[in-house]
């Protein structure tokens, strides 16, 4: 019989084996770097003299000689601020391995003080918007419930309302908010990276820029009661997960409920 | 051995285990017709059912062919397979009781105490199910005989004199009821069933009031400022310090109210010099419209989707396109936000805008043409 040419646990087998290799696959995929930024000490034109010689190893490539950026490759540098180039380069979006819709976090090549004689050099090439301080980013005081309100308005549409982040066009994405630093925040605020819009300090103040980071944070902190987090995504992926997982179980004991018999007892 | 085998005609010579299994054990009379299981029975076979005893009595061949095998093969198995199955059955009559405990036991009294109870309740009623499909499974699986039955088709038709017999009761019923003597019994009935019919119909008045021109207008007023959400603050052209800014903006004196802001709710966003393409509404040029109702390279479109009315406020400054996060559609914002991708068919509307006597930026008059989706009374749809 042809029947018996497989053995009845062979299609249990495949589709486990199918969701083995998509489940590995995906957690080999996606893996994650962490990095943040501290205080620097040293005097400011030694700084930029270190800046200028790790911009011309790193970034001058594409960025050119002089930071005036090459058209269709990489923008001009004058004037994006050392808040700028502290954000892409602390989260390891700079140096970009290659040109894609969205560079992302990935780990960082360059120590705190490099990164910060790198922005130290920037500046000196144009101005623009600044590291913010330590007090700036402090969350001791922050009103994160007001925090909740300014993210909902103008935040929450790109990122979610976790901040879990979320697809854009054309391969773009607005990134998770899961690892980023206060200062992070802050800069991407302030800078506008990528296709964010520029949310500088008269339309959004650096107390509402507080409040928001604060918002940010504390929502990490939030208790999972299901277990796993899911991505913090809320109802959907949790329904999604129960769904697939009860369609997995489903469809085995279909298989087995109209499996053909091994052999018929009444022979 | 393929399942053809079971589609063979009856009278045709039979090899194969299914037949076998058939006539081995029954001591069958000679040239009795053979029967192939999953074929239409032999007409005596299914007549036997039929019989009175005393027919069967009366010296007509009464050994009656089984169509079910009466017993096992291996009784060890069927010994294991039984254990089995009411061990299921047990489970799932212990877990339908920890059911009615668990019931008892959490009172969902608090957030916590709910959490378990749902939990144990879930659990222990899907427990019940799951032991009690299992057993039926195996069950069936090992312990019933694997064949397949047939059974005959009959005309539905009833005959002819049983037909005769229905109408010839039917109008003696109608005639002695009076229902067809006396018109005016008829007719007061069938009026008094009118109001019933009818009724439903009012239940219409229930969905509310008619909208009117209410979807034509939002409450943007002439001279009335625009508030950065949220913070509920008023903007001056010069807070957006460089291009590539975006913020929610609602009308000032409704920021709090929802029912206006599902319709008002506005991003303005900030362009560099030269950015925006403006055509006059005399002169489209390409399919789209930006009015001069600009301050400063700072443009206003409402954020409603005119898609199906979800907020569409994913602006990406590097492209300047908004992305409605509902259904992908993709506006230009440099364009008049002209639709370039997705289901939406209109442009955003664009608020006509102006700074007043302090420097804030105000709405001129309210949207020019109704926000928001589609809807019948709107007339031009693209």
């Amino acid at each position: 019989m042809t029947a018996r040419r497989r053995h009845p646990l062979a299609g249990y087998a495949v589709v486990l084996f199918g969701l083995l290799l998509a489940g590995v696959g995906y957690a080999v995929v996606t893996e994650a770097g962490a990095a943040s930024a501290s205080a620097p000490a040293i005097t400011q034109d030694a700084q930029i003299a270190q800046g200028q010689a790790i911009f011309r190893e790193e970034c001058a490539t594409c960025h050119g000689q002089f930071a005036q950026g090459t058209p269709g490759v990489a923008p001009s540098l004058i004037g994006v601020g050392a808040a700028a180039v502290d954000f892409q380069v602390s989260t390891g979006r700079m140096p970009a391995k290659e040109p894609v819709a969205e560079n992302g976090r990935k780990p960082v090549g360059l120590n705190t003080q490099q990164i910060h004689a790198l922005a130290a050099y920037i500046e000196s090439l144009g101005g623009g918007p600044a590291i913010p301080s330590t007090a700036q980013v402090s969350q001791v005081g922050a009103n994160a419930g007001f925090g909740q309100q300014l993210f909902v308005a103008d935040c929450a549409q790109c990122h979610n309302f976790q901040g879990a982040g979320g697809a854009l066009t054309y391969g773009k994405y607005a990134p998770p908010l899961t690892q980023s630093t206060p200062t992070q925040i802050f800069e991407a605020m302030l800078t506008g990276p990528e296709a964010m819009p520029v949310f500088n300090n008269t339309t959004i103040t650096p107390q509402e820029k507080r409040d928001i980071i604060a918002y940010i944070v504390q929502t990490r902190q939030e208790p999972n009661p299901g277990g796993f987090s899911l991505g913090r995504v809320g109802p959907v992926t949790e329904g999604l997960v129960a769904f697939l997982g009860l369609l997995l179980f489903m469809v085995l004991a279909a298989l087995w409920i109209t499996a053909k018999h091994r052999k018929t007892p009444h022979e | 051995m393929s399942d053809s085998t079971r589609g063979r005609v009856p009278g045709e010579p039979e090899e194969g285990p299914i037949l076998r299994a058939q006539t081995e054990g029954s001591a069958e009379p000679e040239g009795a017709p053979r029967r192939v299981i999953g074929t239409p029975a032999p007409a005596q076979s299914r007549m036997l059912l039929a019989q009175t005893a005393a027919e069967s009595t009366a010296g007509l061949p009464a050994e009656r062919e089984r169509e079910l095998p009466a017993d096992l093969a291996d009784l060890d198995d069927a010994k294991r397979a039984e254990r089995i199955v009411a061990g299921c059955f047990i489970l799932a009559m212990l877990s339908g009781f920890a059911f009615i405990a668990a019931y008892v036991i959490f009172l969902p009294h608090s957030t916590t105490r709910v959490l378990h109870s749902n939990l144990a309740l879930g659990l222990t009623m899907g427990l019940t199910f799951l032991f009690l499909g299992v057993g039926a499974t195996i069950w069936v699986r090992r312990l019933m005989p694997h064949v397949e039955m047939t059974e005959q088709r009959h005309p539905m038709r009833s005959d002819e004199a049983d037909r005769d017999a229905f109408v010839e009761t039917f109008n003696e019923g109608a005639d002695a009821s009076q229902f067809v003597k006396r018109p005016i019994l008829r007719r007061t009935l069938i009026a008094a069933t009118v109001p019933a019919v009818v009724a439903p119909i009012l239940l219409l008045r229930d969905l509310g009031p008619l909208p009117r021109t209410k979807l034509e207008h939002t409450v943007w007023r002439d001279g009335m400022r625009l508030l950065n959400y949220g913070a509920n603050t008023p903007i001056r052209p010069g807070d957006f310090s460089s291009p590539g800014g975006m913020i929610s903006v609602v009308p000032e004196g409704f920021q709090d109210n929802f029912n206006a802001l599902a319709k008002a709710a506005c991003i303005i966003i900030k362009f560099g010099p030269g950015e925006v393409v403006y055509t006059q509404q005399s002169q489209p040029a390409d399919g789209f419209t930006v009015q001069n109702w600009t301050v400063d390279n700072i443009v206003c479109y409402s954020k409603i989707c005119t898609h199906v009315g979800c907020p569409a406020a994913l602006y990406e400054q590097t492209t300047h396109h908004i992305l409605c996060p509902c259904h992908q559609s993709t506006f230009d914002a440099a364009r008049g936000a002209k639709v370039i991708f997705g289901p939406a068919t209109r442009a955003l509307p664009q608020l006509p805008m102006t700074v007043d006597a302090e420097g804030y930026l105000v709405a001129r008059s309210d949207f020019t043409e109704p926000v928001g989706p589609s809807f019948w009374e709107r007339g031009n749809s693209s």
